[in-house]
């Protein structure tokens, strides 16, 4: 299908973005990335381990930036200091590369977004020149103020990062899409292909995922379910559904002819 | 001269140490990673010309796998 997911100008024809965290190891990863067909993938900023052994391999050897978009994250930041001081450092590591994910976490046991300082980091890093991924939680007036701020996508968890619940909030998911005119992202909570499936149905752009595909019992195979459920998902969210009833009395097959 | 690299401290032969000697010495050549010196980046192409001073704190890191 010739449809785009469009994002800071630049066209994807992959609705499905990964992590590459929790994979037994980068052959993996790179082989589940492959069979999600996902364009844009998502890494952590850490401190190098000095004793590091100069042989050693890295993610971005497995997982070339001149064949992927990096979306550098800030998983792990607390406040707003903290994560625009690892955006910064991430766009000098990738050569000035504005696109990022903007995550900041609010309580270490359940990973829930703290979004007064998603604002605050926000609102520097968009003045600051960079094309900012949101992740935030699934209120819609947090979802428009991060429009406004001038996030260039807006990333509403269907449930808690890691969790695999699913969508625990459609409703609201579908009043954040009805209101944005940015691209809104779901990302994290989904456990299967199904959740994937059901939040492009619901009218988001994509889907951000890591866990569900990483800690499958087959990353690999689950990576491809994820592509087919997005596109899926996606065609099914166009095509239009048809209207829920109780009940309809008009069989799908001709109630004339009957024999005898 | 003695410098913290990512929290530990770093005991250096020598004083007026660069960064790209640095990055020589730790055995990082040709790994791509950013820098922060006490807070503020230091861009790849000033490393031959940015010199440590005793007590610097430098946080040197790279891209890792992630959600």
């Amino acid at each position: 299908m010739n449809e785009h997911l469009i994002i800071a100008g630049k066209a994807y024809h992959s609705r499905l973005l990964v992590g590459t965290g929790k994979y037994k190891d980068f052959a993996e990863t790179r082989a589940a990335i492959d069979a999600s067909g996902a364009q844009i993938v998502t890494v952590a900023i850490r401190r190098i381990n000095i004793g590091q052994t100069a042989g050693e391999p890295s993610l971005l050897e497995y997982l070339p930036p001149e064949e992927f978009t990096y979306l550098p994250n800030t998983a792990g930041c607390y406040s707003a200091d903290d994560a625009v001081r690892t955006l910064r450092l991430a766009r000098e590591l990738l050569d000035g590369h504005k696109l990022v994910k903007l995550e900041v976490l609010g309580d270490p046991k359940t990973l829930y977004p703290n979004v007064i300082e998603t604002i605050a980091a926000a609102k520097v890093l968009v003045k600051d020149g960079f094309d900012v991924m949101v992740y935030t939680s699934d209120d819609p007036i947090i979802a428009k103020q991060l429009e406004e701020i001038g996030c260039c996508a807006v990333m509403p968890l269907a449930s808690l990062i890691g969790s695999g619940m699913g969508i625990l909030n459609p409703w609201n998911l579908q009043i954040i899409i009805e209101n944005a005119t940015i691209p809104v992202l779901v990302d994290a909570g989904i456990g299967c292909a199904g959740d994937a499936a059901i939040a492009m149905e619901l009218g988001c752009d994509g889907v951000l995922m890591n866990t569900a595909i990483a800690t499958a019992r087959d990353p690999i195979m689950m990576a491809g379910a994820m592509k087919k459920a997005i596109e899926a998902g996606r065609e099914s969210f166009l095509a239009g559904r048809m209207p829920k009833k109780l009940y309809s009395a008009r069989p799908s097959s001709p109630t004339s002819g009957m024999i005898g | 001269m003695q410098i913290f690299i990512n929290g530990k401290l770093k005991q250096l032969d020598g004083e007026n140490m660069t960064i790209s000697a640095l990055v020589l010495t730790l055995n990082l050549t040709g790994k791509r990673l950013a820098v922060e010196k006490n807070g503020e980046i230091v861009p790849r192409s000033l490393f031959l010309e940015t010199k440590l001073l005793n007590g610097d704190k430098l946080e040197i890191i790279g891209a890792v796998g992630g959600g």
